[in-house]
């Protein structure tokens, strides 16, 4: 049997994200600890950052799911370390729009996480690549108001 | 099972990413063969009208075929009496009904109500809620190794001071049917009175609430080729007689004064509101068609595709099968789990192949945790699927094993 159409889900990229995960773990000095689920499907992530001065200093991931979600896990902890709280949103930004199949802001330097754009034609997944980034989300904005 | 029961499901007549579908979801909501969808549209067409007021041809049509409805769910599953049969959107909305009109008026602090760990969430959470109001305990039955449940244990766990006992007949999960009528008794002898949740089990068995001897059943339309938006609640006419209606409106008042109310009889004064008519109308129709081809038929079918299916996925290395080995201790339900891949990830590989099959907790978490998975994927067998399908469903499998190890 052909799978063609899976190729473009299930990028090579992305299984080794999957296979092995960066960031994994939980951070053990953090500033951010947000666990978020996937009612509908049980997929399940607790993120750890550590935040200062704006600056998304450190990021790791826990959790359990299906192949897109943690490879997508995995990647944005990668995007965003390093980056200014800002970058990381507008980021997250960007992938939604590419999840939601919508023209998105390609002057920034996506790196991997380009990969999951397969994602979108496949509707039924795309609440399990964005699982990590709200988690992220929500975790900015609650170290925003602390 | 006569072959030709497909052809009655145009829906199962097209193809799905380049496949002829296969749908293995009928846990999840069945297909509806033609005389269901026909009676829906001739409802609609001809006999349209609000019901129990109108003085004209159409509203006594209606109300004809609403309260013709009722007569045909009382023989169905055998109740008493047509006021025992309250129409309601579905077995959630009537296990809440029970706990928020029953459950309220009997459960005291420190009484118990005692469920499973195999429930759907609507039969738990109404009980949570019940119990967290009322200070009342919510108790679990244990499960066997297996995932049937034993007699030993729902003695163990029914006490004098237990009011509620609330189990599923089938279960969605692990298709294990579950000896309701033996607990009912149980329940009896301690003076508790027992609810049933049918939706998995009107479908698929001959249902008899008065040999279950059951205070409560309910049961969805839409998983017994039924419209959505149409479900059922038995009751048994005194404790319905006792019980206050939880919604409020037009349908089921009796006599409406400026500062107080009085209720229609049974089962009215249940069905506030516009009743849902079509859905009824659509519901009648589905049990002729069952009828027609018969529930012990049905039975036997499904008993027949669940052992044919354990039979043939369990040659695929890795496949891990949940619930009672024994085929005939189980619907048509086979929950699965292929190492490393995730259920999802499984179920994207099979839509791709036309199989459709549910990804997920099933709408049963405490059972996930009992079960020791986060999710699990299932595939169900209803009245229109063949061994071909269980065929498709093996080598749509085993693809799935391959490509995964192909890109590890």
């Amino acid at each position: 049997m052909s799978f063609n159409n899976l190729d473009q889900l299930y990028r090579q990229v992305i299984m080794d994200h999957y296979k092995t995960p960066r960031n994994k773990g939980t951070l053990e000095q953090d500033s951010v600890n947000i666990e978020m689920n996937n009612p509908t499907c049980g997929d399940r992530i607790q993120l750890t950052l550590q935040v200062e001065d704006g600056i998304v200093k450190d990021a790791k991931f826990d959790g359990e799911g299906c192949s897109i979600s943690m490879a997508s896990a995995s990647m944005m902890t990668q995007a965003v370390k390093g980056k200014d709280v800002d970058s990381a949103l507008k980021m997250s930004e960007i992938f939604s729009d590419m999840m939601l199949g919508k023209e998105y802001d390609d002057s920034v330097d996506l790196g991997d996480i380009e990969a999951l754009q397969g994602v979108s034609k496949f509707p039924a997944r795309i609440k399990c690549a964005t699982l990590a980034w709200k988690a992220m989300e929500k975790g900015v904005h609650e170290e925003e108001k602390s | 099972m006569n072959p030709e029961i497909k052809s009655y499901f145009p829906i199962l007549n097209q193809e799905i990413n380049g496949h002829p579908l296969v749908y293995l979801d009928s846990a999840a909501t069945s297909q509806k063969p033609t005389p269901v969808i026909e009676a829906l549209k001739e409802y609609y067409e001809f006999d349209n009208s609000n019901v129990h007021r109108g003085v004209h041809t159409l509203g006594n049509r209606a109300t004809e075929k609403y309260e013709g409805a009722r007569e045909k769910v009382q023989q169905f599953i055998k109740a008493n009496s047509t006021q025992e049969i309250v129409f309601l959107r579905g077995t959630t909305t009537a296990i809440n009904l029970v706990a928020q009109s029953y459950g309220r008026a009997n459960v005291e602090e420190g009484d118990e109500i005692v469920i499973t760990y195999m429930e759907h969430h609507s039969n738990i959470i109404p009980w949570q809620q019940l119990a967290k109001e009322r200070g009342a305990v919510l108790k679990y039955i244990e499960l066997e190794e297996d995932g049937t449940i034993s007699l030993e244990n729902v003695r163990a766990a029914i006490t004098d001071r237990t009011k509620i006992v609330s189990m599923v007949y089938v279960s969605n999960v692990l298709g294990t049917m579950n000896p309701v009528k033996e607990v009912a008794k149980i329940a009896h002898e301690h003076g508790a009175v027992m609810m049933v949740d049918g939706a998995q089990a009107a479908p698929h068995l001959k249902i008899d609430v008065q040999d279950l001897d059951c205070d409560f059943f309910a049961f969805s339309g839409h998983k017994m080729v039924g419209p959505t938006g149409i479900g059922v609640l038995y009751g048994k006419k005194h404790l319905l007689e006792a019980m206050e209606p939880v919604e409020f409106g037009g349908e089921m008042i009796d006599f409406v004064g400026l500062y107080d109310s009085t209720w229609k009889e049974l089962p009215w004064k249940f069905e506030g509101g516009t009743p849902i008519i079509a859905g009824a109308v659509g519901l009648a129709a589905a049990i002729d068609f069952l009828q027609d081809i018969g529930l012990d038929e049905i039975e036997k079918h499904e008993h027949h595709m669940a052992a044919m299916a354990m039979d043939k996925m369990s040659k695929i290395e890795g496949l891990d099968i949940y619930g009672p080995k024994d085929p005939a201790k189980r619907a048509g339900i086979v929950t699965f789990n292929l190492k490393e891949v995730h259920p999802h990830d499984v179920a994207t590989v099979l839509d791709m192949s036309g199989i459709a099959v549910r990804a997920g907790h099933h709408c049963a978490q405490p059972l996930m945790k009992w079960l020791d998975v986060t999710a699990t994927a299932r595939a169900s067998f209803y009245l229109y699927n063949d061994e071909s399908d269980i065929d498709r469903l093996v080598e749509g499998l085993r693809s799935a094993k391959e490509y995964f190890s192909d890109v590890f």
